[in-house]
């Protein structure tokens, strides 16, 4: 594809979706769970943005509609509730490093080259000017995956859950001018709803564990708890 | 032309590397003799192989001899194409500074318990069998020179084998030297069996099936790695490069590594032919990995022999990252391009063998007069060494790749390579090949901070131990040896059209294909690709600098403002530090160990002592010992024992062991 | 290729060069003053700088006794290799003569020269702060180098060429396009940028606090004209970097005929993208702090990042499978 064949609507798209991008690679190493979710807000914020960008070029009206969505939910609301949470949680300062991190950014950059490698196929299809897209979103799925697997932080891995469901939305956007406004709609209650129920559950675990690393829930399965009981009864 | 003469020349530098051999066996311990007899030799034999080799190159010919020895069906084949008239060069310059350098440097030996003709013997027959490696053209003849080459180095690694880690470390070399070497074997093998025999001409005409082409190719990259000293398979080569006197160390990783090099573009370029990308991208990834971990753990060093035999890992790994781009294009079919990796790694295999001797001669000179390996003990040299001091910053330089030294040439011609990926068509070698240059730069700019280190900590401010406050310049004889490579770093940095212009007939006679372009702008400009893409011209660049300091110097030439004033030195107003306040080796380099801490081994702790004092210590090591050594090292003694099931002690189930053998063996073969 | 027996072009190369050496002190000046007005201060005038080199040169230098020659002649190879650096940038015009004698690797190169050089002298005296100082500068720029070259070769797979001038002339040449991949090189370089000239938040400039700084540590022993040289260098590699980003992401005004309409154009656009320029600077300085030394690797890691994910994003979005 040939940057000087678009026009400078669909480049602007390529450049938020390569932004969309670099926040989820910005969120990867990120030790403040506020500045996380600042970031995560951005992404949903950019997000909204392409989406009405896509709209515009393709005149698909009902685009506008999930932009709408897209921001009110994923820029303003899931992050203000996020940030709530931490303030309820008390983890305002709460710091994690990331070990290894370059490793773990390597991790990344190698997962987005797999899945520009992965998708070659369907872009080849030609579905859409904006096609090369795909690629990036499914980058932005593996870079979420990623966090998750590397993250001990419960709440950061909520934002690692919700950047997967971000890039969904975007190849969805950007590879076939959006689903239907009905499945949209959906998708988007169950964010909604996941964030509460994610909520709830974090009080659950900080009270049976104490913590919200999530290394330590390994102390609930049956086996750990014997263990536990038996050395507290050698030490007896 | 009846009588090929650079052959003969080359022929002739061979015998004389021998004779050196023989007369130093003959000088018993009669030094003047090794001052005026052997080591003339030796330089004259280097003289004749610099010769034989700039002939051959010029030339353009290959020229063939046999010799009435070897085995009666093949007898030893010699050959001088350009790809061995190049490595003949190389070889012959540094022998050229080595045979300059070591009579001064030897004089420490004639009083000592080493016994000076097994030096000179050895280092003899170590310059014949290199040369023999370059000139065989049948896989029988490289295999001798080859098994030669290793094992008189391995003599002169053990040379003080009065110290136990010589002993180890000699140990260690001809135990990995031997696995290569069978590596080696074992790939000539896979192409003799196709190309029905062991002549080198045999084995071009041989097809190979991808499959077996891929065999052959991973043996000899083991193979030569391991010479080389690739990372995983470097940890012989800071052991034994070291404990090797000084200008043994600058041939042995001034040229020996070079000669693995040459086995290796000699065995991929020319004898396997069909070339695979995935082979290139390998090579690539090893040699970029090798670049960048062989010159973090030479930052770590405070032995300076050390220090620069990590380095020879590191540039070995640079000169593999230009063999892997080379491959790469190659295999994608861009044949120009390849060219151009390839004179690239060519390039950089010259100015190491020149930059590294030099260093390692340098350090020879700092061990010859104040007897100090240590970095932590030196300090102020540039002033009780001047022109030592003056050549080492020449070699420091140069190997930290800064214009307008040859080092900086290779690298850009390595970046020139790799810059030309957008003509690959696949999106993920696109992003490969940048991610390797931005190793490459990384490990440029670490190699630089190496040097600024070496270089500041040894021979800028104060002496840190009395030895070294006394030390004194060497004699003349060193000096021109080391000032001999010197000026040629400079030379090969200012005029790199030249070179290349050169180099550019290897790749034709093997390719058949030349970089056409890069010289066509005359002797000033260096076009490697073509003008609009990128052009260097060393001379202006050095004129520039002259005129730039000639300029600032002369403007302020004015009356009184001249003059210097000499006090103490500032520091913030603090007392004036002495020797023990400056920033040691360990400490310029304390940052770096933290970042890249993950790589290393380190062992650090702070002991209190018995009458009160706290005691640092600070050990930091390879960790390819524990990942690969430890395991097979456990393994191996773990089937040893399995084995000792059978080693009952008595002798006549030993020889029922040998007879069953032999049963099984005709059974086998009926 | 362009002409290189174009006695015009020399001198219009030659002329450029001293314009950049004598501009640098205005940049710095410049920027000093928005610093000083953001923070409700008068600031110091214009010409400051310039009254300070020339008080400089004309002082006599002193040199610690353990000094050595190479000590001597550091200032002036600094110097040199920073102004030559200089000279092959297309600052008004493209198509200089000068600007093939070495591309954007050269261009590094002998930053990289001068950089060693300025650490050997740091190293020289002998004194702790000098050596802590060379430690730290090493270390940065050995980080800063990977980002830098990631950048340099994501524009170089665009304009297929490292050659400054060719670069201009293929951004020039393809109009207004808006490329992810040109966006993240120019903010990965920016941050090499400001890390590689030891701005805030990597160094402090306008510090001799003895445990932070880095450049002023190396340079501590040197006074009188060597102490000018030394300034004048690092005002010079400030300026180098500026006219760097600017020309390169936004050519617009550069002359590409030699005409003296031209030139006057070029000129007016690069003072006031570098004005421009200078005003980012002075704000992000302002409300940004110092971080300590062991964050900078953080700090250029994130360059890093930035860069390869414009080198991603070209291999992605901009050239077709």
């Amino acid at each position: 594809m040939n940057l000087m064949h678009l026009s400078l609507l669909e480049q602007t798209i390529l450049v938020l979706g390569a932004l969309t991008l670099f926040l989820s690679f910005a969120l990867l190493p990120q030790a403040r769970l506020t500045t996380m979710v600042h970031l995560f807000a951005w992404q949903g914020g950019l997000l909204a943005l392409l989406t009405a960008v896509v709209a515009s070029v393709g005149g698909n009206h009902h685009l506008y509609v999930s932009a709408l969505l897209t921001l009110a939910l994923k820029a303003l609301l899931i992050p203000w509730m996020l940030h709530r949470l931490i303030r309820r949680l008390q983890l305002e300062r709460h710091q994690e490093r990331l070990d290894r991190q370059a490793l773990v950014m390597m991790t990344g950059a190698a997962l987005v080259i797999f899945s520009y490698w992965v998708v070659l196929p369907v872009a080849r299809l030609e579905l859409a000017n904006t096609r090369n897209v795909v690629g990036l979103s499914l980058g932005i799925i593996q870079l979420g995956m990623l966090l998750m697997v590397v993250r001990r932080q419960a709440v950061a891995q909520v934002i690692g859950f919700m950047s997967v469901e971000n890039g969904l939305f975007l190849a969805a956007v950007a590879a076939t001018s959006g689903m239907p406004l009905v499945v949209e709609l959906g998708i988007a209650f169950d964010v909604l709803v996941a964030a509460v129920l994610f909520g709830v559950f974090f009080f659950h675990i900080r009270e049976s564990i104490d913590s919200l690393d999530v290394d330590l829930l390994t102390r609930l399965s049956e086996a750990e708890q014997e263990k536990l009981a038996s050395e507290s009864e050698g030490e007896a | 032309m009846p009588l090929d003469l650079p052959l003969s020349l080359a022929s002739l530098a061979v015998v004389l590397a021998l004779a050196s051999a023989a007369s130093a066996l003959a000088t018993r311990q009669r030094p003047a003799l090794m001052r005026w007899l052997v080591m003339p030799l030796l330089g004259i034999s280097g003289a004749l192989a610099l010769t034989a080799g700039l002939g051959a190159l010029a030339g353009g010919h290959i020229e063939t001899m046999s010799l009435p020895m070897g085995l009666p069906w093949l007898h030893w084949q010699l050959r001088l194409d350009v790809l061995s008239g190049f490595f003949m060069a190389l070889i012959g310059t540094v022998v050229i500074g080595v045979a300059l350098y070591g009579p001064g440097y030897v004089r420490e030996f004639e009083h000592g318990r080493d016994s000076l003709p097994a030096l000179g013997g050895f280092t003899g027959i170590f310059v014949a069998g290199m040369m023999g490696v370059v000139l065989a053209d049948d896989a029988f003849m490289f295999m001798v020179a080859w098994e030669v080459m290793s094992l008189s180095s391995y003599f002169l690694v053990a040379f003080q084998h009065e110290h136990a880690p010589n002993r180890r470390a000699a140990f260690l070399y001809l135990l990995m030297a031997h696995v290569g070497g069978l590596s080696i074997l074992l790939g000539y093998g896979v192409l003799a069996g196709f190309g029905d025999g062991f002549a080198f001409d045999a084995m071009r005409a041989a097809q190979l099936s991808p499959g077996w082409a891929t065999v052959a190719f991973l043996l000899a990259f083991f193979g030569f790695g391991m010479k080389a000293g690739l990372i995983p398979l470097h940890v012989w080569l800071p052991e034994a490069h070291p404990v090797a006197p000084s200008h043994i160390s600058a041939l042995m990783s001034g040229v020996m590594l070079k000669v693995a090099v040459y086995g290796f573009v000699r065995f991929t370029f020319d004898l396997l032919g069909a070339f695979q990308w995935q082979w290139g991208v390998l090579v690539l990834i090893v040699g970029a990995v090798s670049a960048l971990l062989g010159v973090l753990y030479a930052l770590m060093q405070h032995d300076l022999k050390r220090l620069l035999a990590y380095h020879s890992v590191e540039n070995i790994g640079i000169i593999y990252i230009g063999l892997g781009l080379s491959l790469i294009f190659l295999g994608t079919g861009h044949p120009v391009l390849g060219v151009l990796g390839l004179i690239a790694a060519l390039y950089h295999t010259i100015n190491h063998a020149l930059f590294k001797g030099l260093l390692f001669l340098g350090a020879g000179a700092i061990l010859h007069s104040a007897h100090e390996r240590d970095m932590e003990r030196m300090g102020g040299l540039l002033r009780r060494m001047p022109w030592t001091g003056l050549f080492f910053l020449v070699g420091c330089i140069s190997i930290s790749a800064l214009p307008p030294f040859n080092g900086f040439v290779s690298e850009w011609l390595t970046f020139q390579a790799a810059l030309q990926a957008w003509t690959l068509k696949s999106g993920v070698l696109r992003t490969l090949l940048p991610l390797a240059s931005a190793m490459l730069a990384l490990t440029g700019a670490l190699a630089a901070a190496c040097f600024v280190k070496v270089y500041g900590v040894a021979f800028l401010g104060q002496a840190r131990s009395r030895p070294v406050r006394r030390a004194r310049e060497v004699t003349l004889g060193m000096r021109v040896g080391q000032g001999w490579l010197a000026a040629l770093c400079l030379a090969l940095g200012v005029l790199p059209t030249f070179v290349v212009g050169a180099l550019n007939s290897i790749p034709q006679q093997l390719l058949g294909q030349g970089l056409a372009g890069s010289t066509e702008h005359g002797w000033l400009w260096l076009t490697p690709v073509s003008a609009e893409t990128a052009s260097y011209s060393a001379p202006f660049v050095l004129g520039g600098l002259m005129l730039a300091w000639w300029l600032a110097s002369s403007l302020l030439r004015r009356g009184e403002v001249r003059k210097v004033r000499r006090c103490d030195a500032w520091d913030c107003g603090f007392a004036p530090p002495n020797a023990r306040m400056q920033y040691t080796a360990t400490a310029f380099a304390q940052p770096i160990r933290r970042v890249f801490g993950g790589l290393f081994h380190i062992d650090e702790s702070v002991t209190t002592t018995e009458d009160g004092r706290e005691r640092h210590a600070l050990h930091v090591s390879d960790r390819f010992w524990g990942w690969i050594y430890q395991p097979i090292v456990r393994a191996t003694n773990a089937a040893a024992r399995r084995v000792t099931l059978i080693q009952s002690g008595n002798v006549r189930i030993y020889l029922g062991w040998s007879l069953g053998t032999l049963v099984v063996l005709l059974w086998l073969i009926s | 290729m362009v002409d290189f027996l174009n006695p015009t072009g020399w001198a219009l190369a030659l002329l450029q060069t001293l314009l950049f050496a004598a501009g640098a002190p205005l940049l710095v000046a410049w920027v000093k003053r928005i610093k000083s007005r953001l923070q409700n201060r008068r600031g110091p005038s214009l010409l400051q700088p310039y009254r300070d080199l020339h008080k400089l040169f004309g002082k006599e230098a002193v040199m610690a006794h353990t000094a050595s020659p190479v000590f001597r002649a550091a200032p002036y190879i600094v110097f040199g290799a920073t102004l030559i650096a200089a000279s092959v940038i297309p600052m008004l015009a493209v198509e200089l003569p000068t600007a093939a004698i070495a591309d954007v690797i050269v261009l590094v190169g002998f930053l990289a020269l001068a950089r060693f050089f300025l650490a050997l002298a740091g190293m020289d005296v002998g004194t702790s702060f000098g050596g802590m100082g060379s430690s730290r500068e090493m270390l940065i720029s050995a980080l800063a180098e990977p980002a830098m070259l990631m950048a340099v070769f994501t524009l170089t797979m665009s304009a297929h060429s490292t050659n400054l001038s060719s670069v201009i002339e293929h951004v020039l040449n393809s109009g207004l396009l808006l490329r992810p991949s040109f966006l993240f090189a120019l903010l990965g370089l920016l941050l090499v940028a400001v890390a590689e000239t030891g701005r805030i938040p990597v160094d402090n400039p306008a510090t001799h606090l003895e445990l932070t700084m880095v450049h002023e540590a190396m340079i501590l022993e040197y006074s009188g004209r060597h102490l000018a040289l030394m300034e004048w260098a690092a005002q010079i590699k400030l300026m180098l970097y500026g006219v760097l980003l600017a020309n390169i992401f936004l050519p617009w005004g550069i002359a590409s005929t030699l005409s003296a309409g031209s030139l006057l154009t070029g000129l007016i656009a690069i003072v006031v993208k570098l004005a421009l320029l200078g005003v980012i600077l002075a704000v992000s300085e302002t409300v940004v702090a110092k971080m300590r030394l062991f964050r900078v690797p953080a700090f250029l890691n994130l360059a890093f990042m930035l860069s390869l994910l414009g080198m991603l994003s070209h291999v992605i979005l901009e050239v077709g499978a």
